[in-house]
């Protein structure tokens, strides 16, 4: 499986650099979803920070839905993915390749609106190595599910609406987990919380991450 | 049985919907054969070579491809069975040595000589350049080579034919006979009657997903 998986992973991202610019595209979303979200509480800089968390996972779970719909674009313009199954490919190979990829892709999402983040919201933190592990592990609690549930929709005529009607639901301890944590290290965390919600974080990670690999096969295959 | 037969498949049938694409078909195919499957559009003749391929369960009837199960040993059928099928199962936005080489390590063989594959079906020139800007024939060499990487012990080719120049159909013949010298078993679903007619042993007419004729290629009532 180690092999498929090598090939999997390497093959995700060379069709992530060859669409590099659909990566720009997402980011601008993600930064304009900021921007909009500062507008709606409006000039109160105290509410901004204070909200300026939850914020940033919204905007990187609004662009998340895109990044996965689209990493499955490719699959099935010439059911590529049939094609790789058929060669035979491990399923469980195929989708922990695209799931790491799209990890990857939604963190570096995700560090790149922190610096927009802290422009609007004036929330910055010096506490950069936190931050930056707790977007690791949300960006891993997204996209998990995302990649089989994108898997799942991806044939649908709808797969737009319904990406995120079956994802929201299933990834909210993961999404309040990591808001809370990103706003312990921004705010402070007198009652040093931050352990607890990184430790629920990582079991959360842990169940999508061995639960959706062993389902991917069901999804995909007839 | 199963060393003299390379698929021996009882009652297939298959239906979307309401409709049945695929009724009570049988086959018994030898090994290092080359056979035609001839029928009109939608007669079933791809709805077959993706159920032999297991790229779709047959909801009845069983078969045994290479001494495997079609349900059961899924995997083991598809490490010895390629399928040119009408979807090209390509990457647009990767070039046409990149695609043999997602290919061959998803295979876990070696990237080595892809150029030599490129050669073989007329792409070799246009090994750096994206599938994208490759024409429906060009493409459909690209699927061929994706097949012939892969040295299957049975190649299932629907409508090789479709979208080649002259040369193209040339090239099919001339591979199908290179992989029958090797002992590759060769089922051929075609229009291309005549052409299919003359290079195949043994020929199958399907109707409406039905069987209607089996035999010697050459008697085939349709070619």
């Amino acid at each position: 499986m180690s092999l498929v998986l090598a090939a999997a992973l390497r093959k995700e991202l060379l069709l992530q650099w060859k669409t590099r610019t659909q990566f720009m595209a997402v980011f601008v979303f993600g930064a304009t979803s900021l921007l909009l979200f500062s507008f709606a509480v409006g000039p109160n800089s105290e509410a901004l920070r204070l909200y300026s968390a939850g914020f940033l996972w919204l905007g990187l779970l609004l662009s998340s839905t895109l990044t996965l719909a689209e990493s499955y674009h490719a699959e099935m313009e010439n059911r590529a993915l049939e094609g790789l199954l058929l060669l035979p490919s491990d399923p469980r190979a195929l989708y922990y390749g695209k799931a790491i990829a799209n990890w990857f892709q939604l963190a570096l999402l995700g560090v790149g609106l922190v610096p927009v983040m802290v422009v609007l919201y004036d929330a910055g933190t010096t506490d950069l190595l936190r931050l930056l592990a707790i977007i690791l592990l949300g960006t891993a609690g997204l996209s998990a599910p995302g990649t089989l549930y994108a898997a799942m929709t991806s044939q649908a005529r709808a797969k737009q609406t319904l990406l995120p009607l079956l994802l929201f639901p299933l990834i909210v301890p993961a999404l309040l987990a990591s808001v809370k944590a990103t706003s312990l290290v921004i705010l402070g965390d007198p009652m040093h919380q931050l352990p607890s919600w990184i430790s629920l974080l990582t079991a959360f990670d842990a169940i999508y991450w061995s639960l959706c690999g062993l389902l991917f096969g069901r999804v995909v295959e007839e | 049985m199963q060393d003299t037969l390379a698929i021996d498949a009882q009652n297939l049938a298959r239906r979307y919907g309401r409709r049945w694409a695929l009724a009570d078909v049988s086959l018994r195919i030898p090994h290092g054969r080359v056979v035609m499957v001839a029928g009109r559009n939608g007669s079933g003749k791809s709805t077959l070579f993706r159920i032999l391929s297991t790229a779709i369960r047959p909801d009845h009837g069983s078969a045994s491809v290479l001494g495997f199960d079609l349900v059961k040993q899924r995997y083991d059928i598809r490490k010895d069975v390629a399928l040119l099928s009408h979807y090209s199962y390509l990457y647009e936005s990767l070039t046409a040595a990149e695609n043999l080489q997602v290919t061959a390590s998803h295979r876990g063989m070696s990237t080595k000589g892809l150029q030599e594959i490129l050669d073989r079906v007329g792409l070799g020139h246009r090994a750096n350049d994206a599938v994208h800007t490759f024409s429906a024939g060009m493409r459909k060499r690209l699927s061929f080579a994706r097949v012939l990487l892969q040295q299957p012990r049975i190649v299932l080719l629907d409508e090789p034919y479709g979208q080649l120049d002259p040369e193209g159909f040339a090239l099919v013949d001339e591979v199908v006979h290179e992989l029958v010298s090797f002992g590759v078993t060769v089922l051929i679903a075609t229009h291309q009657l005549e052409r299919g007619g003359r290079l195949a042993d043994d020929a199958y007419v399907l109707e409406q997903g039905r069987l209607i004729w089996s035999g010697d290629a050459k008697e085939c009532p349709s070619c």
